[in-house]
């Protein structure tokens, strides 16, 4: 097997993981893993070094965010499928991480995920983002301080509709 | 006056808590965490918000693999996709082949025959175009206002003189170039770019294929126009619209004709 493929098959559980903290829907997040190996394998010629595995993060980024942007465009209401979350009504079920995190707009999300999750450098944030490292670090910022109340408690004008 | 080495952002804070604060600022980063519950009570709660996230999706990683994640199974469905794409953009241009330039294609199925350049340029060139309309950082590697040293580095690359239609008419700004590897060698491959962000893109290489008009081949969400002149194959692509689509590549293969001369860069 090619250097390349050893590094993408080694790459796969940290990516299902990344997919899935993302997503935070089992199924969706295996669909835009195996989307990304395919991606990425079909490019494998164009590949011409350097980190494999940044790479196949920001593979995997770029196709959550079509599909985030495709679900904008077609406003369907979807329910949240995160198996973990608690059961004991609204009111505990609302302080978990995974409702924090869903709670964040994407970029935050996906530069807090990648660093604490994924343990990537600021400047490998930075390249899978495509901008500059400062923007990354006030996107941390943002989603710590956001996370933060949240868990507290300090959720922002919570509409109740019957 | 305030000493500046005392005073600790909340950069330094996040850069402390995620192991990225130069050596020399951790001993000062500490004594002010020691002086300002504020900063370390914020601290302390990333601290609890990461580990809160390591626990609820780090185990992820150590769960059995399905079957669909072998590197076998991914690099066939890499084939089939491939090749199922080929196989409804077939019969797409199927017409368009009757009269000419064919027989790489007919050849096909023929165990001894190699794909035509047409076919491999195509997949090549709708493949490029799916990998760089997404990069919002390096799309090229040489900036379309260097148009004179992109044509001829391209053109000493390809081995052939290539021509970088100017479509400003059409609404399109030229990004830049790039050098790739291409079925038949280098190959250059041209961005440009509208003012909303969409994104077309023009490839190009040698071909000993017969000169052709324009011809069309529909994708799901990108399609293109290629066509062979001199010894150059061009494949143009975009965002699927073919009315549009058609108008920009007559105008680029308006430009390229070699039966016209070139117009100065």
């Amino acid at each position: 097997m090619s250097d390349f493929r050893a590094q993408i098959e080694a790459a796969i559980p940290a990516l299902r993981r990344y997919a899935r903290a993302l997503t935070r829907d089992a199924d969706v997040a295996d669909d835009i893993v195996q989307d990304t190996l395919v991606r990425a394998l079909r490019s494998e010629h164009l590949f011409h070094g350097g980190d494999v595995r940044a790479w196949l993060y920001t593979i995997l980024t770029n196709l959550n965010r079509n599909r985030l942007r495709t679900l904008s465009r077609r406003p369907v209401l979807t329910p949240i499928k995160d198996s973990d979350a608690a059961t004991g009504g609204p009111e505990s079920g609302g302080r978990d991480i995974g409702r924090a995190l869903n709670d964040l707009a994407e970029e935050p999300r996906t530069a807090l995920l990648l660093v604490v999750l994924e343990g990537l450098t600021y400047r490998e944030v930075a390249e899978v983002q495509g901008v500059p490292i400062g923007t990354v670090m006030s996107r941390l910022a943002r989603a710590r301080m956001q996370i933060r109340s949240f868990l507290d408690g300090e959720r922002p004008a919570l509409r109740r509709v019957k | 006056m305030i000493d500046r080495d005392l005073l600790v952002t909340e950069d330094e804070l996040h850069a402390y808590v995620d192991g990225e604060l130069p050596p020399g600022r951790r001993s000062a980063v500490e004594a002010w965490l020691a002086t300002h519950p504020d900063a370390a009570a914020a601290v302390a709660a990333w601290r609890g918000q990461a580990d809160l996230i390591q626990v609820r999706y780090g185990g992820v990683a150590d769960e059995p693999m399905p079957d669909r994640f072998s590197i076998d199974s991914i690099a066939r469905l890499a084939c089939r996709r491939r090749n199922g794409w080929i196989a409804v953009a077939a019969a797409a241009v199927l017409v368009a082949f009757i009269g000419g330039g064919a027989a790489g294609w007919f050849a096909h199925g023929a165990a001894a025959a190699g794909p035509s350049d047409l076919k491999r340029y195509t997949t090549e060139a709708l493949d490029a175009y799916r990998l760089y309309v997404v990069e919002v950082r390096h799309p090229v590697e040489v900036p379309g206002d260097e148009r004179p040293h992109l044509t001829q580095w391209l053109s000493k690359r390809v081995g052939s003189p290539v021509r970088i239609p100017e479509l400003e008419k059409m609404g399109l700004k030229l990004v830049g170039g790039r050098l790739l590897p291409g079925p038949t060698g280098p190959t250059a491959f041209f961005m440009y770019e509208t003012p909303s962000g969409e994104r077309f893109t023009l490839y190009c290489g040698q071909t000993k294929d017969q000169a052709t008009a324009l011809r069309y081949i529909a994708g799901k969400n990108s399609s293109a126009y290629y066509w062979v002149d001199g010894d150059l194959f061009y494949v143009l692509t975009g965002p699927a619209e073919q009315d549009r689509l058609h108008a920009i590549a007559q105008a680029a293969y308006d430009q390229i004709d070699v039966r016209t001369p070139p117009q100065g860069g």
